[in-house]
């Protein structure tokens, strides 16, 4: 590519905007006596370092589980494992067994800030680059501006960078992303390999696994069952088992060990959601308080279904209709519904969505850039918490220069441009006078920005009423929730009416 | 809840702007940009200028004018000529609106949040001035080619490398001063000058001299040139001058207008008869050949030749270690010290050395002048020569060579390949700025990266540019 040299410049300037986000520590002192993530990550590196396998995700004398125990699945065991060998050459107290609880000092923060940095620069920021580069049909330009503006997107900036978190969230997001690049060039083997150990690193990747599922099996249908498909078939299902068993292989020994970590990865005992976040659930009880109403059980199936009716038409279109384009729409879609109607749903997670919304950046770029606004907002709760309100504000700003510079995105809401042509027509057949979908987006976009930048400033100045001290949080989620479901249906309608479209334009020309 | 409001504020306007960039002005979408940068710098760490600053506005907010120039209570006198006393004087009725304390004499090293917030603001703010500089800058450099990539044009590639200058930023954002409205009264008045606006040049110039007097390295630059090419309104066909064409007018209205300029700036200090103290307080001479830190002139490498010298006499038995003075210069103090082994060097040895450097340029800028251009490559050797050779230079002044540098190197391929060479090794000498703070080496190093390969993208398309224009053009 011979624009390297300015590709160089979008990710040096990618690394310092990490970095100095992550300077933002301030305030010095943390919070005992359970300090934050920060902690968290210290911690894991205490015990996987100083405790054998087998008692890692288990109860003991040395390892309190309600400290900070580990529940993540166990690549991120391995990876605690490797940095807490880098931490023992460095600086041994800081990963010695009890003594260095609540242990802080600013070497080693620079260490932990380092190590999130390194695993960015090993493997989300190479695969962000390599998708840019195989985009089709754009001018090198614009393949740089739309590295840029994914490497700014704010939300994962602060949430792996801010105050005092040390999220890993680049690394299991860009093993999901080299996965989708393997799948989406037809390396299948490769992609469904880098997309398991994702799911390895953190279970909320299961969140885009059916997608894949839907999409390689599209593919084997497509070779024909009888022949290459087959074959295709086997071949992923080995790799998947393989690396599987690969990275669990410890934990294989013995049932109790595997069920024991299950019940860490998924724990079906706490509520349908903690906290205030932007789905169905929240908003819903602000009015009905579903967690007081329905029993235990008869919660967990009724968000299943849900989930699984939202998501059930675009997967099914992905299976019978496989194409890279789909594929990502579909992983957006599928991502949103389990963000909306799912269980013990975390914040964070909006971060899942987020990934394939910035994949399908060049192709809508106005919708996109407005979801990744929203997307932020809906954190800003998490944000001020942890005193990130300059970087956050200064982050979103950068993420909405670039895009509006880089992409014109104000000129470009027409129907055609919104992919929305074919369903127009389509409900043109029934209302003749239905041209004024982009005019209503437009509007809403508008709505949408003022309510955000109302709602931030009204957070961030005023004190909530006594009666209702979380009266901030709930809207901010309510209304991240509401714009969330409009880009459900949204993004739906594309993957529905996606090949549609494809076909319609090959007849005409 | 102070602190948010003037955050939103802040952020607020800054929004309004970026909804304007919506229409897509890259010019304003990279000033925004490196503003927002500059905004996320807030929290880093800063230098004892912090507190130089911060005395500053207390001595001119609590104190009659008459005691400026004497009040000694903090080690960090005011030694900026009295413009800058005046900036620092308006600043400070905003600063009451922030934090009544810092405007307290005897608050010695305060630093409250809201201090640090108004003291990095108002940097970020000032720098509006720079923004406008830049903006005129681009209109002096016109592409011969026309250009159909954004990233090719030499406007764009000009304020990439003024705007993004990571010297700048690390200097003014990091290690806190405010050369940014400086520079960019020193580019107004090069822009003015190229635009054939000689007098505003002159003003603006005058002006710039009494905030900070660094810019008396360029002085004579501007003096040769105004006098040649202003003053003398033709030359003969071969372009020597013409000394029937010279204009008393023009000579005098110059005059006038630097005297009426030093007039306002140091007239009230004359009434109360403290211009000896005044001057005293600007060019310090007490202090030693070479800053604490060392500026990478002639002067350091002239020092670590005598001190090696000396390391070899004591060896070899032909130096008495009894004779031998106990200040040396390597310990990083400000002090006076004779050297050992090579002769000591004076003020007057500096100057008479720097006036031989700048005398070829300034030759070559009389006899054979090439218009607004060939002045700022004196302008350029002017400042790198005082850098050389000056007395008790700070490294920063290396910017003084790089930012008019910018606007030659966008001009010919050769200016280029030697900005890529200044740039990066003047970037890199303003490394130990940062030498307390850990984490901030690395983003010093990204920074640094990231200018050099700008600077290393201009010099590509400049050859890419050049190298297309068919041959003897």
């Amino acid at each position: 590519m011979e624009k390297w040299y300015l590709m160089t410049a979008v990710v040096l300037l990618g690394l310092t905007v990490r970095w100095t986000v992550s300077l933002n520590s301030y305030s010095g002192a943390g919070k005992p006596p359970m300090f934050g993530d920060y902690e968290a990550q210290r911690h894991w590196q205490e015990i996987t370092f100083n405790l054998p396998i087998k008692q890692w995700y288990f109860n003991s004398s040395d390892n309190n589980l309600q400290y900070w125990g580990l529940d993540y699945p166990p690549l991120t065991a391995y990876h605690s494992l490797l940095c807490a060998y880098v931490a023992q050459f460095i600086n041994p107290d800081w990963i010695a067994l009890h003594s260095s609880r609540g242990y802080e000092s600013q070497a080693h923060k620079l260490f932990m800030r380092a190590t999130v940095l390194i695993a960015d620069l090993l493997i989300y920021i190479p695969a962000v680059v390599l998708h840019c580069c195989c985009l089709k049909e754009i001018s090198t330009k614009k393949k740089i501006a739309n590295a840029l503006c994914i490497l700014l997107y704010p939300g994962l900036i602060l949430i792996d960078y801010g105050h005092f978190q040390i999220m890993y969230n680049s690394v299991s997001l860009g093993l999901a992303l080299w996965g989708v690049l393997g799948v989406s060039c037809d390396w299948d083997l490769l992609g469904s390999l880098a997309f398991c150990l994702a799911v390895n690193y953190k279970q909320m990747e299961l969140y885009h696994s059916l997608p894949f599922f839907c999409f390689l099996l599209g593919k084997c249908f497509k070779k024909g069952l009888k022949g290459k498909g087959f074959v295709l078939f086997v071949k992923l299902a080995g790799t998947v088992v393989a690396s599987f068993t690969l990275c669990w292989l410890p934990f294989f020994t013995e049932r109790a060990q595997a069920l024991q970590v299950l019940r860490r990865l998924f724990p079906v005992d706490r509520g349908l959601f903690e906290d205030k976040v932007a789905n169905i659930w929240c908003s819903v009880s602000v009015f009905l308080k579903i967690k007081d109403i329905l029993p235990h059980h008869v919660q967990i199936i009724v968000s299943f279904c849900l989930t699984l009716l939202s998501l059930l038409p675009a997967c099914v279109k992905l299976t019978l209709q496989p194409s890279p384009k789909g594929f990502r729409f579909t992983l957006v879609s599928c991502a949103l519904s389990f963000f909306l109607f799912s269980f013990q749903v975390h914040e964070k997670s909006i971060l899942l969505v987020s990934l394939p919304v910035c994949l399908v950046l060049s192709e809508i770029p106005f919708m996109s850039t407005w979801f990744l606004l929203v997307s932020t907002f809906s954190m800003l709760p998490l944000l001020l918490k942890d005193d990130l309100l300059m970087p956050s504000v200064v982050t979103t700003m950068a993420f909405f220069i670039a895009c509006a510079t880089s992409f014109s995105i104000f000129e470009k809401t027409s129907e055609e441009e919104l992919r929305l042509k074919s369903f127009s027509v389509s409900v043109r057949k029934h209302l003749p006078r239905f041209t004024f979908l982009p005019r209503i987006i437009q509007h809403l976009f508008i709505i949408s920005v003022i309510t955000m930048v109302l709602l931030t400033l009204m957070t961030v100045t005023l004190d909530p009423p006594q009666k209702l001290p979380d009266l901030f949080s709930v809207l901010v989620s309510s209304v991240s929730c509401l714009n969330f479901l409009f880009f459900l249906v949204y993004f739906n309608i594309i993957v529905m009416w996606d090949s549609k479209d494809g076909r319609n334009q090959k007849k005409i020309h | 809840m102070r602190i948010k409001w003037v955050e939103c504020a802040a952020l607020s306007v800054m929004a309004a702007l970026s909804v304007m960039t919506g229409g897509g002005s890259w010019f304003l979408a990279l000033a925004l940009g490196v503003t927002l940068l500059k905004c996320l710098l807030i929290p880093t760490y800063h230098s004892t200028d912090f507190e130089v600053h911060r005395n500053w506005l207390a001595i001119t907010h609590s104190l009659p004018i008459s005691q400026w120039y004497y009040e000694a209570t903090s080690e960090w006198t005011l030694d900026y000529p009295p413009f800058f006393a005046w900036f620092e004087y308006a600043l400070s009725h905003v600063a009451k609106y922030f934090d009544q304390e810092m405007l307290n004499v005897h608050n010695l090293n305060y630093s409250s949040s809201r201090t640090l917030l108004f003291q990095r603001f108002s940097v970020i703010f000032t720098d509006a001035l720079f923004v406008y500089a830049v903006h005129e800058c681009c209109k002096c450099v016109d592409g011969k080619k026309a250009c159909k990539e954004l990233t090719e044009k030499p406007k764009f590639i000009l304020s990439v490398l003024l705007l993004w200058n990571f010297g700048l930023l690390i200097v003014d954002h990091i290690h806190f001063q405010y050369n940014g409205f400086l520079f960019g009264l020193m580019l107004l008045s090069i822009a003015r000058l190229f635009q054939k606006r000689h007098m505003e040049g002159a003003f603006l110039f005058a002006v710039l001299l009494h905030f900070k007097h660094i810019y008396l390295y360029v002085a004579p630059a501007y003096g040769i040139y105004l006098l040649r090419s202003y003053c003398f309104t033709a030359n003969k066909p071969d372009g020597s001058i013409r000394w029937n064409s010279f204009s008393f007018v023009r000579l005098i209205s110059l005059g006038l207008t630097v005297f009426l300029v030093s007039a306002l700036s140091l007239g009230p200090f004359l009434a109360l008869n403290q211009l000896p103290q005044v001057f005293s307080r600007l060019f310090p001479f007490k202090r030693g050949l070479c800053h604490a830190y060392w500026a990478p002139n002639f002067w350091a490498v002239y020092n670590a030749l005598d001190k090696v010298l000396s390391v070899i006499g004591l060896q070899l038995k032909l130096l008495d270690p009894k004779k031998i003075p106990k200040a040396s210069m390597t310990s990083g103090l400000v002090q006076q010290f004779q050297h050992t082994v090579l002769p000591s060097v004076t003020p007057l040895v500096t100057l008479i050395c720097t006036l031989i450097a700048i005398l070829p340029s300034i030759f070559c800028l009389w006899f054979k002048p090439q218009g607004p251009r060939g002045f700022l490559r004196c302008l350029i050797l002017c400042a790198l020569s005082s850098f050389m050779f000056g007395w008790h230079v700070h490294e920063k002044a290396i910017l003084l060579a790089i930012l008019p540098m910018s606007l030659l190197s966008v001009g010919k391929a050769g200016d280029a390949s030697i900005f890529l060479i200044l740039s990066t090794t003047g970037h890199y000498s303003l490394f130990p700025l940062l030498f307390t703070a850990p984490g901030k080496k690395n983003l010093f190093l990204i920074g640094w990266k990231l200018s050099t390969s700008l600077a290393w993208a201009l010099w590509k398309s400049s050859v890419n540019l050049y190298s297309l224009s068919p041959p003897g053009s």
